[in-house]
């Protein structure tokens, strides 16, 4: 139930972005004054229009492209980033691990958000500064999982024996140390995708991120309170988006824990 | 105990000092920090006046030095937007921050912990599969649109709730739910599972055994077993509580310091930034260290150090 509930929503997410140019029936950004804040039912506008006239389901379905792909990115790097010094840390232990724990505990010590919005507010906005700063924000939570991993898989019997008969440092690590770290990796990263995916709406909800006329999810909300006494609509459907998008990943991400890793405490 | 409360307070100095000094160097490093200071339509003249005035013409170590030196004293220059000293600007939106974190923390206690023990005593019953959706549900829904959907409601349809400010229960009512929601539904989920192990284990049989009724089991027996790794979420979740309030807060235009912080981030009022980030860290790390003398209370096996 759980399962599929969770693939589904998440299929029905990516497909939505990827087919997002042949599923709307209008241009994301193309304005019709004479057809504004039209109400969901709308003949041509499923979901209706905005204060523009722009074609919200297009908007929301385009949306979908933006947080899903802000998501991915963000997921590879901090994965990748993350995962990387974590291996190392725990691998090598000394100072650079000591080093990188305090940089995790001084990152910790600071709300996610703040921290993200902070560096927006201080780098600049839009797209390849909002990635930036999520993953400058996000790649804590590997380095800690996968420090903690690595420092319990590298005494088990087989790391020693590889050890033992020889082989050099590099190859322990890759060959025989990361392939037993990998499920925590997995599990983290898409547990993290949907928290990603909500920080870059909260913080383009905020202005410090996707900026209009760009459909985003978060800058689509921010706008709509402004109108939120007679179209309720613009605050309804993408929020419902990201909620059911977040839903969908949460519950997979919970799948997956379940299956790889069901001891991982995230 | 005294010797790890003051280690532990050496290190809460540390990790204060190391944040002041990471937004310090972003801020500089990120570009010129005057034309950061100032507003877009500024004329060569004044910016040449105010680098002067504000000291970006000496080197960065002594600009670095001096920005200590003030942060120790709780100086971080004036406010570029309210001329106020900016500690005591963010100060005085505190105590707002605080009754809305400490409402939400009331409403997530009265409601996750019942919830979640329940579900957990009477599993799969109907309660349990409710809450279990509710929880799920209330994890994924992001508050900024909770928030936005409850004043459509409350206020546009019903009209019972104001939309935003400050003043009454009534104003602190749906900023304290959207808050709390999240929270609420991660503590609940983890006070299951954590309840669930607890009611595994041999001390409680023994305690069956010996005739005890289950009102006993539970709540002395049981509960407190599974006490840590709720405080440890707590504690954890406290910091975003404070990244919560300022989406909250922002929504509900209620007149707290994470609002304060993101309109002076809009702004670039960074004296005041810098002395938010300030405040929250130290906030933040004092939580923790109040979390992990609480474990030493609730569970007598654990000794600091």
């Amino acid at each position: 139930m759980k399962k599929w509930l969770g693939i589904g929503l998440t299929a029905a997410a990516f497909a939505a972005a990827l087919l997002a140019p042949w599923l709307a029936p209008h241009d994301p950004l193309a304005a019709d004054f004479a057809q504004g804040l039209r109400p969901p039912g709308t003949p041509g506008h499923p979901l209706g229009t905005d204060q523009l006239g722009r074609d919200l389901l297009a908007r929301v379905l385009y949306g979908a492209r933006l947080a899903l792909f802000i998501g991915a990115c963000t997921v590879l790097i901090t994965a990748v980033v993350g995962g990387f010094l974590g291996l190392v840390a725990g691998f090598v232990e000394r100072w650079p691990s000591t080093v990188l724990m305090r940089i995790a505990d001084v990152q910790l010590s600071f709300p996610f958000i703040l921290l993200a919005m902070t560096i927006n507010a201080i780098v600049g906005l839009g797209l390849r500064n909002i990635i930036l700063s999520l993953s400058a924000a996000g790649w804590v939570v590997y380095a800690r999982v996968v420090r903690g991993e690595v420092l319990s898989v590298k005494q088990r019997d087989y790391v020693q024996a590889a050890a033992a008969l020889g082989t050099g440092r590099a190859r322990l690590l890759f060959r025989h140390v990361l392939p037993n770290v990998a499920p925590s990796i997995i599990v983290v990263a898409s547990l993290q995708f949907s928290s990603f995916i909500v920080a870059e709406a909260a913080i383009s909800f905020l202005g410090f991120g996707i900026q209009p006329p760009t459909p985003a999810w978060g800058s689509m909300l921010s706008e709509s309170r402004d109108f939120l006494y007679f179209a309720w609509w613009l605050a309804a459907f993408p929020g419902a988006a990201l909620a059911l998008t977040a839903l969908g990943v949460n519950l997979l991400g919970d799948w997956l824990r379940d299956t790889l890793d069901p001891k991982l405490r995230v | 105990m005294r010797a790890y409360v003051l280690s532990r307070l050496g290190q809460t100095a540390l990790v204060v000092f190391l944040s002041l000094t990471a937004v310090f160097a972003m801020v500089r490093l990120s570009g010129d920090p005057v034309l950061l200071f100032m507003p877009m339509d500024i004329q060569a003249k004044d910016v040449n006046e105010f680098r002067q005035r504000l000291g970006f013409n000496d080197p960065l170590p002594v600009q670095y030095g001096r920005f200590l030196a003030g942060a120790v004293r709780g100086d971080f220059g004036e406010s570029l937007r309210y001329k106020q000293d900016a500690l005591g600007l963010v100060l005085e939106r505190l105590p707002a921050t605080l009754l809305l974190a400490g409402a939400s923390l009331l409403l997530t206690v009265g409601i996750a912990l019942p919830l979640g023990v329940l579900s957990a005593v009477r599993r799969n019953s109907l309660l349990d599969h409710v809450g279990t959706v509710a929880t799920v549900l209330g994890q994924a829904t992001p508050g900024f649109w909770l928030g936005l959907m409850l004043i459509f409601v409350f206020s546009v349809k019903l009209r019972w709730l104001p939309t935003g400010g400050t003043g009454s229960l009534a104003h602190l009512a749906m900023p304290a739910v959207v808050l709390a929601a999240f929270f609420a539904a991660r503590i609940a989920r983890l006070t299951r599972s954590a309840v669930l192990d607890a009611l595994g284990e041999d001390y409680v049989l023994t305690a069956r055994a010996k005739g005890l009724g289950e009102g006993r089991v539970v709540g002395k027996h049981t509960l407190r077993n599974s006490a840590i790794p709720i405080v440890t979420l707590a504690g954890l979740e406290a910091g975003q509580l404070l990244g919560g309030a300022v989406i909250t807060e922002t929504i509900f235009a209620w007149p707290g310091l994470g609002r304060l912080t993101v309109q002076a981030l809009l702004n670039r009022d960074f004296p005041v930034v810098l002395a938010a980030v300030f405040l929250v860290s130290v906030m933040y790390t004092l939580i923790n260290l109040l979390v992990d003398l609480l474990y030493g209370w609730l569970d007598p096996r654990v000794r600091l150090r």
